[in-house]
């Protein structure tokens, strides 16, 4: 199994002589559990209240969903830095990277639109209408 | 002895690399392909939310999302998605050291919160529908419908999956194809919670906040 010990697959769990520290796997997962879900309870909180700059909240809750996904890929997904799963790790930030182009593009694109869009004034659709 | 000895003391790095070790084990290569299928859906679900954020305001004068979502069910639906996929990891345990009652235990619970899940969502647009926030009523509307809908009808394949592993898991036992597909399932399931991840933060949070 010397393949194994070099490449590992998306999602598996590193074998024991793999794994510097020695937390039984299910302690992982339950990490995983707990921090997920105290950063859900503190994105239903922020989303509901008012103490905080209402500015804020739209970039705080993007925050903690970046960090939630992060928790998700590391303590579910198994993905490290280390040298087995370089390549599952090229292979997400290349997905990144599209998500990245994709959304910010679309989001940019159409707002500018948006607001180079020519409201036409009353006068004019008054005209549209008559004709 | 004396070789053993040796072998012991060659260092990690002397091993050949990962591209020096010859093909990768057909586990390796299998889940990979998966991945990158995962990979492909995630940037596909990229699209629905890039064209929810600019149709977000384009209720063209009906209901808006503040006045539709209802946060407690988005919470139960949250943790319901967030508990599977933590019971699921424990099934993919459970598979790894061949327990069998703990690997139908696993997809059981599995399974439950998952179609809790599912029944929540259906109940939830079941409502807005009567409601007359149907998918036709406004741009807002139809790309909700399309995002929110695309994640639930992942999660219903997600379940139909499962449900066709234990049958293969009972008949067929722990053999190498089956603990690939089983490997696979568990990656689908993961990636489904980290996609509701952004639906509930930029939906139903960034929704009904001011």
């Amino acid at each position: 199994m010397t393949d194994l010990r070099y490449d590992r697959a998306p999602g598996d769990i590193p074998s024991e002589e793999l794994r510097a520290s020695s937390l039984p796997e299910a302690l992982i997962y339950t990490i995983g559990l707990v921090v997920a879900f105290v950063l859900t309870a503190t994105s239903f909180w922020i989303a509901n209240t008012s103490l905080l700059w209402p500015g804020g909240v739209g970039l705080g809750l993007a925050v903690l969903a970046i960090a939630q996904m992060g928790i998700h890929l590391v303590f579910f997904l198994h993905l490290t830095s280390g040298p087995d799963s370089t390549n599952n790790i090229l292979a997400l930030a290349f997905g990144l990277l599209i998500v990245f182009v994709v959304v910010t593009g679309t989001i940019w694109i159409v707002s500018d639109l948006n607001d180079n869009m020519l409201i036409p004034s009353r006068d004019l659709m008054n005209m549209h209408i008559q004709h | 002895m004396n070789i053993a000895v040796a072998i012991d003391t060659v260092p990690q790095d002397a091993l050949p690399g990962a591209s020096e070790a010859g093909t990768a084990s057909k586990r390796i290569v299998v889940t990979y392909g998966f991945w990158i299928f995962l990979l492909s859906d995630i940037v596909m679900f990229a699209a629905l939310f890039a064209s929810y954020a600019v149709l977000v305001h384009a209720t063209a004068g009906g209901p808006t999302g503040a006045r539709l979502f209802n946060q407690t069910t988005v919470a139960i639906e949250t943790a319901c998605l967030l508990l599977s996929s933590y019971s699921c990891g424990l099934m993919s345990l459970a598979v790894n050291s061949r327990n069998r009652l703990g690997t139908y235990l696993g997809a059981l619970i599995t399974f439950a919160l998952g179609a809790a899940f599912l029944t929540l969502e259906l109940r939830e647009f079941a409502d807005m529908i009567a409601r007359g926030a149907t998918p036709q009523r406004s741009a807002f509307l139809s790309a909700f419908f399309t995002l929110v809908g695309c994640h639930g009808l992942h999660v219903t394949l997600g379940l139909i999956w499962l449900v066709v592993m234990m049958i293969q898991v009972t008949v067929m036992g722990f053999v190498t194809s089956v603990q690939h597909r089983l490997l696979c399932f568990s990656l689908f399931w993961h990636a489904l919670d980290i996609v509701w991840v952004g639906v509930f933060t930029v939906v139903y949070l960034m929704g009904v906040s001011p």
